[in-house]
C-alpha cells in the first residue's frame, strides 16, 4: 500500500526544503524560545505593586500608621502623596495610579471616640479585573488595621490574653508560591506546537501549488498517504524536538516542576501532533495558497488554543455555551494534560478522559487529512 | 482496444472550464516511436490536452489510453510509464541538480546504480554536467528546461508528454534537448510535444493543429505543406507594415503576415500576382527589395488554417492572435531565431 522508497523521498526532499529555507529555521528554533520567554514572563496575572496615590486629609500619627500598612505590603507601590481631590483624580484619569486612597480629616477623632471611621478608596475600573483584585487587597488591609485597632483597644480595657478565635492555614498545592507563570510556562508547549505544527505544516503543500511543482510531483506514481506522510515526517520530529526544548527550557530556567511520567507527556504530544499536523495539513490542501493557508490555519489552532483552551483563561469560569465550545478544542484536553504531567503528576487515570479527548481528535482529523489531497488539476 | 502500434489515442476527449470548452472532442492516435507535434495559439487547449493525457486532469467526457492503460480506470498505473514536463517549471528550486534527479528517480523506484549511470548519461547529453551540485534555482532558463527533461527521463518512460519544453531556451539549449528526444525516439520511445515554434513542428513525424480545442488538421509536415491551398510570396522589406496594410485585402490574397525579414503572403496565383504586387507597392512609393515565391512553411499553413477556421464560423469578433495578419506574438517569438 504504502512504498516506503516513495515516503522518504518525499520526507528527505521536504527536509532539505525546511534546511534551506531561513524562515522554516527561524520558525522551528526561534519560535520555541521566544514563545516561552514572551509568555514566561510577559503573561502574568499576579498583581502586585499596583500604584497608590495617597490623599491624607489628616496627617495624624494614626492615619499614617494606616497608610503605612499599605506601604508595607507587596501588592501595593505608594507612588505619591497628594494634597487635594482634583489632584487625585487627575492622576487617575492620567492611569499614574489605580487607587487612591482618601483618609477623611477626622480619622483619629472618630477612632478615638470609638464611631466607625469610613476610609475612602478609589478604583480605576478600566481594567475590572485588576480592579477587583486591588479591592480584595485594599479591604484585606484595612481589615487587618482594623483587628490591631481592635485587640489594641481591647488590652487598653485590661484584657490581657486576647485570642482571635479562628484563622485559615493555606497550604497551596502544585503550585506553592502561586506564581501565575507556574501554570502559564506548562501551556506554552501546547501554543508552541498550534504555531510551529499547524503554520509550518499549512505551508507545505500550498507551496507546491503556488511554485507550480505539485502539477510535476502529482504526474509520478506517488499516492496522496505517501505525500502527506512524506511531507509531514519532518515535522513531527521537528515537533518533538521543540516540545522537547520547552520542557527543558521549562524545567531549568523556569523552574517548573516536572512531577509526571515522560511517557504521557510524549504520548500526549505526539496525539496533539497528529491534531496540530493534520489541521496544517488539511488546510494547505484546500487553501493551495501560502498566505490564505497559513492565515486560516492560525486562526483555527493558535486562537482557540489561546483563548479557549484553559491557557489564558480557566475553562470552569465561562459562561456554559462557550465551556462547552472548548469541548471541540484539542489544545483543552493537551493543555489538561500538560499541567498535569509539569504541576501535579497525578495517577494516569485520573486524566484517562483528557487522554482520550486528545485521542478521538487525532484519529478523526488524521484520518480526514488523508481524504482531503486529490491528484488531480481542477 | 488500442492497436498495439499506437502509444497514445485520443476518443473525443473533451474538457471544460467555466465559460469555455478547453478541449472539444479532441480525437488523434500517436504511434509508437512517434515524435508527434500539437501546435496551434494561446488557448488551443494543448496544455488541458497534455493534462489530461498525463493523468493529472480527469476529462469531462471521451476517453484516452496511454501506454496501453485507459486513464479513466488506469491512470495511477500508467503514471510508471509516462514522464510529463509541464510547461511551468515544475522542479524544486532549493534543491539540487542531483537532489532533484534522485527525488524523481526514488518517486519512480529507480535503483540507485541506474540512477547513477542514467543521469551522468543524460547530464552529459544535456551539457550539464559540470552542474551537478548547484541550487536548481540558480540555473538560467535553457538549464532549468533541460534539467526537467533529464528529471522527466530517470525512469526511461515509454511515453514522453512535453508541455512547451523550449519555450525561452537558448538555441544551444535547444539543440542539446532535441538531440536527446531523437536519441530516445530510436529506442522506441514515444514523444508527444505541444510547441510554439513552428520550425520545431517540422521536427515532428505528425503535427496537429488545434484551434479552440478542436483540431483542425493533422498530418505530416510535408503532406501539410503540399495541401496549402496556393502558394506563399516572401516580400523582402525594411519596414513590413505599411506594405502588409497595403496588400491586406487584395483579391487573390488569402494571407498576409509578417515574418522575420519582410512579410509572407499566401496567394493563389504566383506569376500573375508578382508583378501586380510590384507595380502595387511601387505606386505606393514604398521600398520594397526582392519577391519571389518559397517553400511554405509550417507557419504559413499554420496562419491560413487559424484564419480559415474562423472566417467559417463567422466568428471574427473572437480574432485570436495568429489569425491577425499583424505581427502575432509568438511568430515573433519564433523569429528571434
Amino acid at each position: 500500500m504504502i512504498n516506503w522508497n516513495r515516503l522518504c523521498a518525499m520526507a528527505r526532499k521536504e527536509m532539505i526544503q525546511i534546511r534551506r529555507d531561513a524562515r522554516s529555521i527561524g520558525i522551528v528554533i526561534a519560535m520555541p524560545i521566544v514563545m516561552m520567554f514572551a509568555f514566561g514572563y510577559g503573561v502574568s496575572f499576579d498583581m502586585k505593586h499596583i500604584p497608590v496615590y495617597v490623599y491624607d486629609q489628616e496627617k495624624s500619627q494614626q492615619s499614617q500608621d494606616f497608610l503605612k500598612r499599605f506601604q508595607a505590603s507587596v501588592y501595593f507601590d505608594v507612588v505619591k502623596t497628594v494634597s487635594s481631590y482634583p489632584e487625585l483624580v487627575r492622576a487617575i484619569d492620567a492611569g499614574s495610579c489605580q487607587i487612591g486612597i482618601v483618609v477623611p480629616p477626622d480619622f483619629s477623632k472618630k477612632l478615638r471616640s470609638g464611631q466607625k471611621v469610613s476610609v475612602q478608596a478609589i478604583f480605576d475600573g478600566t481594567d475590572s479585573n485588576s480592579a477587583s483584585v486591588g479591592m480584595s487587597y485594599t479591604e484585606a488591609v484595612a481589615q487587618a488595621h482594623s483587628q490591631q485597632l481592635q485587640l489594641e483597644w481591647l488590652r487598653g480595657r485590661g484584657q490581657g490574653e486576647v485570642r482571635l478565635p479562628l484563622s485559615v492555614d493555606a497550604r497551596t498545592w502544585f503550585n506553592e508560591n502561586l506564581e501565575s507563570m507556574v501554570t502559564i510556562v506548562p501551556g506554552v508547549v501546547a501554543m508552541v506546537m498550534a504555531v510551529v505544527g499547524t503554520f509550518l505544516t499549512s505551508l507545505t503543500v500550498a507551496r507546491e501549488w503556488e511554485r507550480g511543482t505539485m502539477e510535476q510531483l502529482i504526474s509520478t506514481p506517488v499516492t496522496p498517504l505517501e505525500i502527506m506522510l512524506g511531507k509531514l515526517a519532518p515535522y513531527v520530529v521537528i515537533g518533538l524536538a521543540d516540545t522537547s526544548l520547552c520542557a527543558v527550557m521549562a524545567v531549568w530556567w523556569f523552574g517548573v516542576p516536572f512531577r509526571g511520567h515522560i511517557w504521557v507527556f510524549l504520548l500526549s504530544t505526539l496525539l496533539f501532533l497528529v491534531v496540530v499536523l493534520s489541521l496544517g495539513y488539511f488546510f494547505s490542501v484546500v487553501a493551495k495558497t501560502q498566505l490564505a493557508a497559513s492565515q486560516v490555519s492560525l486562526i483555527a489552532t493558535f486562537l482557540p488554543a489561546f483563548l479557549l483552551s484553559g491557557f489564558m483563561y480557566p475553562i470552569d469560569q465561562m459562561p456554559a455555551v462557550v465551556r462547552g465550545i472548548t469541548h471541540a478544542v484539542p489544545a483543552r484536553y493537551y493543555m489538561a494534560i500538560l499541567r498535569n504531567v509539569f504541576l501535579k503528576g497525578s495517577p494516569v487515570l485520573t486524566i484517562w478522559q483528557d487522554l482520550a479527548g486528545l485521542a478521538i481528535f487525532a484519529t478523526v482529523l488524521g484520518l480526514a487529512a488523508t481524504r482531503v489531497f486529490r491528484k488531480k488539476l481542477t | 482496444m488500442s492497436a498495439p502500434e499506437n502509444t497514445i489515442e485520443l476518443n473525443g476527449l473533451t474538457k471544460s472550464f467555466p465559460g469555455v470548452r478547453a478541449v472539444d472532442g479532441l480525437t488523434f492516435a500517436v504511434r509508437r516511436g512517434e515524435i508527434f507535434g500539437l501546435v496551434g495559439p494561446d488557448g488551443a487547449g494543448k496544455t488541458t490536452t497534455m493534462r489530461m493525457l498525463a493523468g493529472v486532469m480527469a476529462p469531462d467526457q471521451g476517453s484516452a489510453t496511454v501506454a496501453g492503460f485507459d486513464l479513466a480506470r488506469d491512470a495511477e498505473r500508467a503514471k510508471h510509464h509516462i514522464s510529463y514536463m509541464p510547461q511551468r517549471f515544475g522542479l524544486y528550486e532549493e534543491l539540487t541538480v542531483d537532489e532533484n534527479i534522485r527525488f524523481y528517480a526514488d518517486l519512480f523506484g529507480v535503483p540507485r546504480r541506474e540512477r547513477e549511470e542514467r543521469s551522468a548519461e543524460l547530464l552529459k547529453a544535456a551539457g550539464m554536467a559540470e552542474f551537478r551540485s548547484r541550487l536548481a534555482g540558480k540555473l538560467s532558463g535553457g538549464m532549468k528546461q533541460k534539467l526537467g527533461l533529464v528529471c522527466a527521463l530517470i525512469h526511461t518512460p515509454k511515453v514522453i508528454l512535453l508541455d512547451e519544453p523550449t519555450n525561452g531556451v537558448d538555441p544551444v539549449s535547444r539543440r542539446d534537448f532535441w538531440r536527446i528526444l531523437y536519441t530516445l525516439l530510436d529506442q522506441g520511445v514515444t514523444i508527444l510535444t505541444t510547441t510554439a515554434y513552428l520550425d520545431e513542428a517540422e521536427r515532428c513525424h505528425r503535427v496537429a493543429l488545434l484551434h479552440e480545442g478542436r483540431m483542425l488538421f493533422c498530418d505530416t509536415p510535408a503532406n501539410l505543406k503540399a495541401s496549402l491551398p496556393g502558394a506563399v510570396l516572401s516580400i523582402v522589406c525594411a519596414d513590413p507594415r505599411p506594405v502588409r496594410d497595403l496588400l491586406a485585402g487584395v483579391e487573390g490574397i488569402s494571407t498576409v503576415m509578417i515574418v522575420g525579414d519582410g512579410l509572407h503572403l499566401v496567394v493563389r496565383d504566383p506569376q500573375r500576382m508578382i508583378p501586380e504586387l510590384r507595380s502595387r507597392i511601387a505606386a505606393a512609393g514604398l521600398p520594397c527589395d526582392t519577391i519571389e515565391q518559397v517553400a511554405p512553411s509550417i507557419e504559413d499553413l499554420f496562419v491560413e488554417a487559424v484564419q480559415g477556421d474562423q472566417a467559417n464560423q463567422g466568428d471574427q469578433a473572437n480574432h485570436g492572435d495568429l489569425a491577425d495578419p499583424g505581427p502575432g506574438q509568438r511568430r515573433d517569438r519564433g523569429d528571434e531565431r
